[in-house]
């Protein structure tokens, strides 16, 4: 138990070891959702976009 | 191709002139912004004095990017900008004695202001000749850095904010040293490191900015 | 845009969508592996104590935001010299990238500046010239997305990073130049690290799983770019016909 509580204590400095990859892991994954986000639904307007024109007899 | 430059160093000198405001506005922002630092931080002439040479850098350094729209706007919107570009003039001279009008009209002014406000600051005698000496090696890379920035934003609509925030982060090794080489006169060594820095940053500034505001023009111009 | 002028984008979004979940799983196992070395397995330093572990988000942070920047020059030195629109499209997709790794890099320096320095912040060379960096990549994006024409602004955005690439070598010699707090270099010297092998590890371990989460993510980027000026082209067509 000790053990645990000693690795999160992180030897005192739990206050800036914990916050700075917390940051790390918010920055790191919000930039990769935010990015795969932009991704689908770029991929959905060309979707909507396209079966239109096709259907219009619009040229590929 | 001298003459060319000539008249158009002239004739943008000229327009800056008649237009009268334009040099007075300029110098009347500088002032304005270096008396609303006794205000601010209270008329402890001490405390005016440690703050002058940064006080004074940073108002010059805007009052400097106020004034850069009118280095290609004014042109671009009557379409003499065009007929310059076409000009058997290369683009980059043309770009270059724009620039020194600019200084002439912006930087010029300023540098004859500074030591009156200098005085208001309270800045020690020791450090004038440093401040003289700085602002007349930085205002021409302001100015140069600041055409880069005008040039570049020549095709977005209100870009007035959107020059300060381009120009200011390359406008910060020349604010640092400016100032350090007032700092170094006050404490007594000499400023003659920093003056060199300034000088080579304003070379490396003659040789890179006319070219990209050449190529940002040309890029406004299609 | 004209179809032609897509085709080449068109090879990229096949051969790119094959590199990618590979870049991406790569990413997540070197991270992953990083993490655990850096937090468990390395150990703490005998001044810093485990402010250390700090370093091995910080410094890959701060190698990613350099390293962003000059692909992001090159890429538009590429466009502006080869008029290839892939090349502006990679640095406008690698932007927003390199500005995390900045704002990043400054974030986790001044948690381990805190307990190791007494301060938050200090006007050095190291972090001024980071800072400058962290508004150039802003700078960047603002201009590109100010025009109306995005070609046009993508033009912009080319030069502005071009000339912005002189803060670069400023930023990576600001601690050999100047007096600064930041510490000196400490891997990458002539003659050799001075740093422990068992701290190397994880840092150079952290420093791939980034990379490879950059190359993962620019490619999600760029795809996403090219489909959205094919949207555009397509409503211009749609517009005009």
């Amino acid at each position: 138990m000790t053990a645990i509580n000693d690795f999160l204590a992180m030897g005192g400095y739990a206050l800036f070891v914990w916050p700075a990859f917390g940051l790390a892991a918010v920055v790191l994954v919000g930039l990769w959702l935010g990015s795969h986000r932009r991704l689908r639904a770029s991929r959905r307007a060309l979707s909507l976009i396209e079966p239109e024109r096709r259907a219009r007899g619009g040229e590929p | 191709m001298i003459g060319t430059f000539a008249a158009i160093v002239g004739r943008d000198v000229t327009l800056a002139v008649r237009r009268g405001g334009d040099a007075a506005t300029v110098v009347a922002f500088f002032v304005v912004v270096v008396t609303l630092f006794p205000f601010g931080v209270g008329p402890e002439p001490n405390l005016l004095a440690r703050i002058a040479p940064g006080v004074l850098w940073v108002a010059a350094l805007l009052a400097a990017t106020l004034s850069l729209d009118r280095v290609f706007r004014a042109d671009l919107e009557d379409g003499s900008l065009e007929l310059l570009a076409l000009a058997p003039c290369p683009l980059v001279v043309t770009v270059l004695a724009k620039v020194l009008a600019h200084w002439l009209t912006t930087g010029l002014p300023l540098l004859l202001a500074a030591p009156v406000l200098a005085i208001l600051l309270n800045l020690p005698w020791d450090g004038f000749e440093a401040l003289i000496g700085a602002l007349a090696l930085g205002t021409p890379s302001l100015s140069l850095i600041g055409a880069v920035g005008a040039a570049l934003t020549l095709g977005v609509r209100r870009a007035g904010v959107l020059v300060a925030l381009l120009v200011l982060p390359l406008a910060v090794p020349v604010l640092t040293f400016g100032v350090a080489a007032i700092e170094a006169a006050l404490t007594g060594q000499t400023a003659a490191p920093h003056l060199m820095i300034l000088s080579g940053f304003l070379l490396g500034a003659l040789a890179l900015a006319p070219w990209a505001a050449a190529a940002a023009v040309r890029l406004a111009l299609d | 845009m004209s179809w032609h002028l897509l085709a080449s984008p068109a090879r990229f979004m096949r051969y790119s969508e094959r590199i990618r979940p590979w870049a991406s799983a790569l990413a997540l196992g070197a991270i992953a592996i990083g993490l655990y070395q850096g937090l468990f397995a390395s150990p703490a330093d005998y001044q810093q104590g485990d402010t250390v572990r700090i370093m091995y988000v910080h410094v890959p942070s701060a190698w990613m935001a350099l390293f962003c920047y000059t692909a992001m020059a090159v890429s538009s030195a590429g466009y502006l010299v080869w008029k290839q629109p892939l090349a502006e499209i990679a640095a406008r997709a690698t932007a927003p990238i390199g500005a995390c790794f900045t704002a990043l890099a400054l974030a986790t320096g001044s948690l381990w500046g805190k307990p190791m320095w007494g301060t938050w912040w200090v006007w050095d060379a190291r972090l001024t010239s980071v800072l400058v960096l962290l508004f150039l990549y802003l700078g960047y994006m603002a201009l590109a997305d100010a025009f109306d024409d995005p070609v046009k602004g993508g033009k912009a955005a080319s030069i502005l990073a071009l000339v912005g690439f002189v803060n670069v070598p400023i930023v990576k010699f600001s601690v050999d130049w100047w007096n600064t707090l930041h510490q000196p270099v400490s891997v990458a010297r002539m003659d050799g690290p001075t740093i422990d092998p068992a701290m190397l590890a994880p840092l150079l371990i952290m420093a791939a799983g980034f990379t490879l989460y950059y190359v993962a993510l620019v490619i999600v980027r760029m795809q996403a770019l090219v489909l959205e000026r094919r949207v555009r082209a397509l409503q211009q067509v749609a517009a005009g016909a």
